[in-house]
This record gives structure tokens, C-alpha cells and sequence, in this order.
């Protein structure tokens, strides 16, 4: 007899339906899966056999055949367990699927039943829903984030046993929860930062306007620290950016199941590789900067980071996504985000201002050849740490988080009022930064520094779009000249 | 061949005898480094001053036949084509061009070659030529003083002259190339680019000013190649300027061969409390000109008065304070608020302000130094 059910496989953060055929006719017994599985996949049938028998049901002594449609595609994961066992049981005349005929089923099985989460629960919800199915049954742990997809009915099943109603004509499992979003939630705050001044309203004009941020000095005068509260004082995340990053996160299996509408931040170790930063592999999957989309993107020491890793974000930070592409296939996924990178002065990080600081001329140039790569180009904004005075230290808290993400919104606000919903100035193209209202007194200014400089169109590009949100922060209409000193001020500088 | 326009020699503008003997001095090279070695110190300007055969006699004594035998045999046709292929241009001491710094002194090369054809070679003379050196590793602070004062030194039509190596070396050389030529001397051969990373700069300097050596084309440097390289530059000018220096900087070493070439040296001054200028300061107090800025040298060279500060615009309010400040030591934004009193925003744009006409020069870490650019005297200091 022959059985169908629907699954899905995962391929990058995307999820593709599975159809799942069973035959069982007369033979000797044997169980065979075809379709191009992958080890998870094979190894399924070990699995399936130990739950089916564990939970009371009977396992057909015949010739088992089971296909994944469509053939070409590779299926990873063990999420096609539950609809493997559920199809042979309707294969065999154990079962009736007439009930969930038209739902598909993902989770992985235990050997006693019990149903495991799997990654990607989100994305197969909507990849259930744009195919038309009437539901999905999920692994009780998913139910949360497989609930934020609308327009499907989602049940959560804990045990393989559950599916003995299906005798009864009910389909098995129990309504999911309806989804509800996690708050910003206890952050690490921006009143930890005490003194520091200047790196204080650097941070602001990131968070603000999405510029990139490079903050050097030695070890210990709050680069981390800063870095690590750049989340907190970030608008929290909207609508469909929520999904995005939970159907990432979900990908991925980050996270605790539930969705919350903090900003991800994401700090890798110097030493990954390019792969690890940019997504890779094969199958394709993502990196680093994919996980920190909508987020922080922080690069603690980042002239120890292979000059290969750094080469490898210059195209995803313009174009906001990257394609990998590799024999397994081809994916495009999003990273938009917030770069934020720390650096050392020179190699023992003292800095030469430090009578301590023995570093050769050619050590401290080739430490910081990253300082003057081509990734940098894309930072906007370059703010020297030093440690922080002891009265600064003693003295009270800074303004807190929540006080600087109301300017930080309402300054968003105008930014999209202006480019469109969403985009920030970091990300204004040549033509909107033309159109930027200057005063006589700022044009004046950023002409004497053309003049002095001879400044690249790149770089009066960076000036303009970081004076624009040195104005939104004030909700000033124009540019004026203390916001054009501002850019200035924090402007990236070339080594000669 | 006609006599290359602007430098005023060509490649057979040197004797054979002197060809051979900087032939011989590059053949060598494996020897002497051998012999410096061997016992360490400042031998090399020691062991140059030695005649030929002494010379090879001291640091390849089992070879010297050979080596000698191989140094007369030299053909003058295959060391000028060998100059020609490279694009040099060569000088002894027996040419009316030679530079007069090289024409005194028991140091002397007895020949150089060169590239680049931007300055006479009979035009670098002891008075109108300075030598501007300093350390490898260098501060912004450093930096910034060695590109000024090249800058307004070349602008007052001197030449000037130093190592082409990293630090202040480079920062010399581009200064002055903003305002006209400049004149590299080599430890390797004036083709051959040392450090690799500063090859554009030869190639800027070569079509700009003159590179010179007393080694052969294609020479790759040896170690004792440096303080080889630092005599010369310590005689071609009247005056030696060191701008940064730790104790035991090569620096030293070449104003220490220039005042016994009985030349003028100045030091640019320091913080005391630095390591980096622990050197130049050390020369001051042993009787150094000290030199706070192209003034001083060009009242040195040309004469009292022929040397003004260069004003900058005049200063706004708040300026003085914050200008004040950096000149006192502070680096960053916050220390020059903490100092001055005034908001971090508002410092900050005081800064960026200050940077923009140039009082001020931010560095690559975001840090700030002090340029030369003099500011008016405010009412309050005229009081």
C-alpha cells in the first residue's frame, strides 16, 4: 500500500517542502530511503523503527520503500523523521491519514517516541503556508516561533504516540500557543560607560544612523564595553524585521526557542575564518554577519582578523547581503547591519604615546595595515579611547540606555520619514546625500576642508551622511555647522 | 653622450679607478658585514676610509688576491653600460659636478651614482643643502614636525636631504616633495627600492629630486650599509637636523659624523618624559642647535630674520584654550574637555575646526597633534 505525507528540509535559512512516499508490499523485510538523503536522513530508519515499536504501534515486516520528492534535491536534518514514521504507518494500514491530509509534519523522533525540536521551525511554517497547506504539526518546543508565522494553524505534538487518534479521526497534537514576542529584555547598559565623553556620542551617532564604528586605543579603556551596549540603545525590531532575524536565528539554532525583539549582536573571535564570518560550506550556510542581520556586527581586535576574512565583508557591507555559491548550490542571505570594530594602537597596545610601548616602526605599520584595508572604507566614524580618568570612574553613572534610544528613534523616524521605511543615513545613496539641506556656515566648512584635504567624493560622502544624523539627532531640518564639525571631527583618516 | 639635462652628469661623469673601488666596496659586502660582525661598533665609516688593498686585506685577507685580480680587470665599458641599463648616472671625485660636502673629510666616497635629474648635482652645496633624519618608529608628534619643517625648508629653495626609510625618513621626503625636490641617499643602490613598502616614494623622488649611493646599481643593502649610508648624508649638507630619536637611534650617529665633519647640528626637542626623544634631547644638552621649526633652520642657513613662523588664521573663542591644550599633552577629545573646561560636543567641533585650518592634525587612531602653523598672539599673552 502507498502513503504520502509533506516535510521539509532546510537548505540555507529557506526551507523546502519534502514529499514523503511510502510503499509497503510483500517481500522479505527490508526499509530503503531514496531521494538524495544525507547521513541524518538515512539514519532516520533506525530511528523511526525504535519509535514506531516503542510506541505501541506495529512495525511492517515487509519490503519498505520510501522516496523524498523532489529527487534533486538534497534533504539534511532529521526534521522528516515524524512524517517518515507517520507515512509508514499509513503505508501499512495502521493509520488512516485522511485527517491530516492536507498538513505536513516536521520533527525529529527519539527512539521512545518523543518528539525533538528541529532548526527552522519558522521558515517551515511559511514555507507550509506558501504551499498551500492547511497546517503543520510541530515539535512542542517549536511551537513559539512556528506561531509568529500568520495564516496557518499550528499544532504542537510531544509524543509519537499522540498520532493514535488519528484512529479516532482527529489530527493528533494540541493547538500552538499563540505567539508572543519577547520584550528588549535585561541588556547590559549604556550608564556603565562613565566619563568617555566623546565615545559616548560616537556610539549615538551609530546607533542612529547605522555608520560604521572604529574605536581605538589600549586594552581596558572601554572599547568592549561600549561596543557590547550599542544594542541597548538601538530602536527595538518592527514588523517584519522580527521575522527575519527569528527565521535566521531559527536556521541556525540559536537561542532558546523563544523571539524577542532585541537587536542580535554578534561578536566572533578573531580568529574565524572567512567562511565562518561570511557564511560557507557546502551546502552553503550562513556566517557571522548573516546572524548579526539587523543587529551589531562587532570586531573586537580587528588588526588580528585575517586579511582574507576582512576581504570577504567589503561586498556583503555594500550590497547589505551575500551570495555564496558553491557546489552544493547557491544562497543569498540578508546581513544588514551595524559594524562596530576595536583595534589596538600597536601590537603591545600601549600606543606610542607610552613610554612603555617598544614596538618597531614596521610591526605597528603591518598591525595596522587593517586600519587602512578596503573593509575600513566603510566605517564611518573613528573615535580614540583612553583610559578613563579615575574622577570619571568614581563620578556617577552615564545616561542610560533608554534615555539615548528615545533620541536614537525619534532621530530614525526622521530618517525614514526622509529616505523611506527603514534605511538609515548610513545607508544613503550619492543621489539622497545631494539633496541634504546644508547651511552657508557647514558648506563654508567642508569646503575649507576640501581645500585642505583634498578630500575623496567617498569621503565627503561619509562627512555629509554623518553630519546629516548629527542634525537628525537634534531634529534639525538643516546642517548646520556644529554638525558638520562633528562629522569632521570623527571622520576616518588615511595614513600617509 | 651629451651630459643628462638637469643633474649635470651621466654615467661617464666618474673615472675608472673610482668606478672600481665602489665596485669593489659592493663586492665586498659579505666581507665587511663579516667583519662588523666580528667586532661590533661603528667600523664601517673606519673601514672605508682604508685604501683598496688595505682594505680587502682587512676583511678578506685569504681572498684578496683573487678579489683584487678581479677589481683591475674590471672593463670601465661594462660598468658604464651596466649604469646606462639601470639609468644612473655616476660621479667621482675628480668631476667638477661632485658635491662639495664629499670633497673634505677623510669619510668621502670617492664616487656616487644616482637617479633623477630634478636638482644639479654641482647644486647641492653645504649651503644650501639640509639634512633631515630621525627615527624609524616614530609619534604622530614626530611625524608632523619632520613634514612641516621639510616642507617650509624646501619651500625657502633648500635641499633637502635624508634616508628614504620608514618614520620620519618618509615623512621628510613628502613634505618636501609638496613644495619641491628632495634628495634621497640609499643604502643599497640608487635603483633599488629600500624599505620595499616606500617604492613609490622612489619612484616620486627619482622623478622629483635626485636618489644617490655609493653603492653600484642593483646592491640590495647590507646591514652596515646604513651607517655607510648616514656619513654621507652627514657630509652633502651644512647642517644635520635629527627629529626623533631614542639613546640608541643610527640617528645619532649621524649628527654625531656631521659636527666631526664640522657641521652644523640641530635637534628638534621632545617631552622629557618621552622614550622617542630621549635622543634628540640628549642632543640638545650636549650643545645641539635646538630647533623648534623651519625658523630656526633657515636663520641658521640664510641668516637671522630670513626665516618667519607661518600664521594661520586667526583663532576663535574657545580656540586658544583647546589649542593650548593639545600643545600641553592631550590627545583625545575628552582630555582636551577635561582640560579646557568646555563640553565634549562642543571640543570636539573646536577641534574638527582647528584640524580644518590646519592648526591641528588628526591621526589615523583619532588621536590629535600639534602642527607648526603659528597662531596670532592673543590679547591675553601681549598683556
Amino acid at each position: 500500500m502507498l502513503a504520502e505525507t509533506t516535510s521539509f528540509t532546510l537548505d540555507g535559512i529557506a526551507a523546502r517542502m519534502v514529499r514523503v512516499e511510502v510503499d509497503v508490499h510483500r517481500g522479505l523485510p527490508n526499509f530503503q530511503v531514496v531521494g538524495l538523503p544525507d547521513a541524518a536522513v538515512r539514519e532516520a530508519r533506525e530511528r523511526v523503527r525504535a519509535a514506531v515499536v516503542n510506541c505501541g504501534f506495529e512495525f511492517p515486516l515487509q519490503r519498505i520503500i520510501a522516496s523524498l520528492a523532489p529527487a534533486d534535491l538534497r534533504k539534511a536534518g532529521p526534521a522528516i523523521d515524524l512524517a517518515l514514521a507517520t507515512a509508514l504507518l499509513g503505508a501499512a494500514g495502521e493509520l488512516s491519514l485522511e485527517p491530516i491530509a492536507e498538513w505536513s509534519l516536521v520533527g525529529e523522533l527519539a527512539l521512545d517516541g518523543s518528539v525533538r525540536p528541529v532548526r527552522g521551525a519558522l521558515a517551515m511554517a511559511e514555507a507550509a503556508r506558501e504551499s498551500g497547506r492547511a497546517g503543520v504539526i510541530v515539535p512542542v518546543a517549536n511551537g513559539p516561533e512556528a506561531a509568529l508565522a500568520a495564516g496557518i494553524e499550528v499544532r504542537t505534538i510531544e509524543n509519537f504516540a499522540e498520532l493514535a487518534r488519528l484512529r479516532d479521526g482527529h489530527p493528533p497534537g494540541s493547538p500552538a500557543p499563540p505567539a508572543r514576542l519577547r520584550g528588549l529584555g535585561e541588556q547590559p547598559d549604556l550608564a556603565d560607560l562613565r566619563g568617555q565623553g566623546h565615545l559616548r556620542s560616537a556610539v549615538e551617532l551609530a546607533a542612529a544612523g547605522g555608520h560604521g564604528l572604529l574605536m581605538v586605543g589600549p586594552p581596558g579603556a572601554g572599547k568592549s564595553l561600549a561596543a557590547r551596549r550599542l544594542p541597548s540603545v538601538l530602536p527595538p525590531l518592527e514588523g517584519e524585521e522580527v521575522l527575519e532575524v527569528a527565521r535566521i536565528a531559527s536556521a541556525c539554532g540559536i537561542g532558546d526557542g523563544t523571539v524577542s525583539s532585541a537587536r542580535p549582536f554578534r561578536a566572533p573571535h578573531h580568529t574565524v575564518s572567512a567562511a565562518g564570518l561570511v557564511g560557507g560550506g557546502s551546502p552553503p550556510r550562513p556566517g557571522e554577519i548573516t546572524l548579526a542581520h539587523r543587529g551589531v556586527l562587532f570586531l573586537d581586535e580587528l588588526c588580528e582578523f585575517s586579511r582574507p576574512s576582512l576581504e570577504a565583508l567589503r561586498e556583503p557591507l555594500e550590497t547589505g547581503s551575500v551570495t555564496i555559491s558553491r557546489a552544493g548550490g547557491r544562497q543569498t542571505l540578508p546581513c544588514r547591519f551595524t559594524l562596530v570594530a576595536a583595534a589596538n594602537p600597536c601590537p603591545c597596545g600601549r600606543g606610542e604615546e607610552d613610554p612603555a610601548c617598544r614596538c618597531s616602526e614596521l610591526s605597528a605599520r603591518r598591525y595596522r595595515a587593517a586600519l587602512s584595508g578596503a573593509l575600513v572604507d566603510r566605517i564611518d566614524l573613528v573615535v580614540a579611547v583612553k583610559q578613563p580618568s579615575a574622577e570619571s570612574l568614581a563620578g556617577p553613572a552615564g545616561e542610560s540606555s533608554a534615555a539615548v534610544r528615545e533620541r536614537v528613534q525619534a532621530a530614525r523616524e526622521r530618517m525614514s520619514g526622509r529616505l523611506g521605511p527603514g534605511r538609515t543615513n548610513g545607508e544613503a545613496t550619492p543621489e539622497e546625500v545631494a539633496c541634504f539641506e546644508v547651511a552657508a556656515g557647514a558648506a563654508k566648512l567642508l569646503a575649507d576642508a576640501h581645500e585642505t584635504w583634498k578630500l575623496s567624493g567617498r569621503a565627503h560622502g561619509r562627512i555629509m551622511r554623518v553630519a546629516r544624523t548629527a542634525a537628525d539627532l537634534e531634529g534639525s531640518a538643516h546642517i548646520t555647522e556644529e554638525h558638520m564639525a562633528s562629522a569632521i571631527q570623527l571622520r576616518r583618516r588615511t595614513e600617509p | 653622450m651629451s651630459p643628462v639635462p638637469g643633474s649635470g652628469v651621466d654615467a661617464r661623469s666618474a673615472c675608472v679607478e673610482c668606478l672600481r673601488r665602489n665596485w669593489l666596496i659592493a663586492r665586498l659586502g659579505g666581507w665587511i658585514q663579516n667583519a662588523c660582525d666580528v667586532r661590533p661598533g661603528r667600523r664601517t665609516p673606519e673601514l672605508l676610509r682604508l685604501g683598496s688593498e688595505d682594505l680587502v686585506g682587512a676583511v678578506a685577507a685569504k681572498d684578496a688576491d683573487e678579489i683584487l685580480a678581479w677589481n683591475a680587470g674590471l672593463e670601465e665599458g661594462a660598468m658604464v653600460a651596466r649604469l646606462e641599463e639601470a639609468g644612473c648616472w655616476a660621479c667621482c671625485r675628480h668631476h667638477h659636478s661632485f658635491p662639495e660636502g664629499f670633497a673634505d673629510g677623510a669619510d668621502a666616497p670617492v664616487a656616487v651614482f644616482g637617479r633623477g635629474e630634478a636638482i644639479p648635482l654641482a647644486g647641492i652645496g653645504l649651503d644650501d643643502s639640509v639634512t633631515v633624519v630621525g627615527a624609524r618608529r616614530a609619534t604622530g608628534y614626530g611625524l608632523e614636525v619632520a613634514s612641516t619643517l621639510a616642507r617650509e625648508v624646501a619651500a625657502a629653495g633648500l635641499n633637502v636631504v635624508s634616508g628614504m626609510a620608514l618614520g620620519i625618513d618618509g615623512a621628510v621626503h613628502r613634505g618636501a616633495l609638496e613644495r619641491g625636490p628632495t634628495v634621497a641617499v640609499l643604502g643599497g643602490g640608487p635603483d633599488v627600492a629600500y624599505p620595499p613598502s616606500h617604492g613609490r616614494l622612489h619612484e616620486r623622488i627619482v622623478e622629483n629630486g635626485i636618489v644617490l649611493s655609493e653603492m653600484p646599481p642593483g646592491t640590495a643593502p647590507w646591514r652596515w650599509s646604513f651607517p655607510a649610508r648616514n656619513r654621507l648624508m652627514a657630509a652633502m649638507s651644512g647642517m644635520t637636523i635629527v627629529v626623533e630619536a631614542t639613546l640608541r637611534s643610527g640617528s645619532l650617529i649621524t649628527a654625531e659624523m656631521a659636527a666631526d665633519a664640522g657641521r652644523d647640528v640641530g635637534a628638534v626637542p621632545g617631552p622629557v618624559t618621552a622614550r622617542a626623544a630621549a635622543g634628540t634631547n640628549e642632543l640638545i644638552a650636549s650643545g645641539a642647535a635646538l630647533i623648534r621649526g623651519a625658523t630656526d633652520v633657515l636663520d641658521r642657513m640664510l641668516g637671522a630674520g630670513a626665516g618667519r613662523p607661518l600664521f594661520g588664521p586667526e583663532l576663535g573663542p574657545g580656540e586658544p584654550e583647546a589649542l593650548e591644550a593639545v600643545e600641553a599633552g592631550c590627545v583625545t577629545v575628552d582630555e582636551v574637555a577635561a582640560a579646557t573646561g568646555a563640553g565634549t560636543p562642543e571640543t570636539a567641533r573646536t577641534l574638527a575646526r582647528l584640524e580644518v585650518r590646519g592648526y591641528l592634525r588628526g591621526t589615523q587612531a583619532g588621536t590629535w597633534t600639534r602642527t607648526a602653523l603659528a597662531a596670532y598672539p592673543s590679547p591675553r599673552d601681549e598683556r
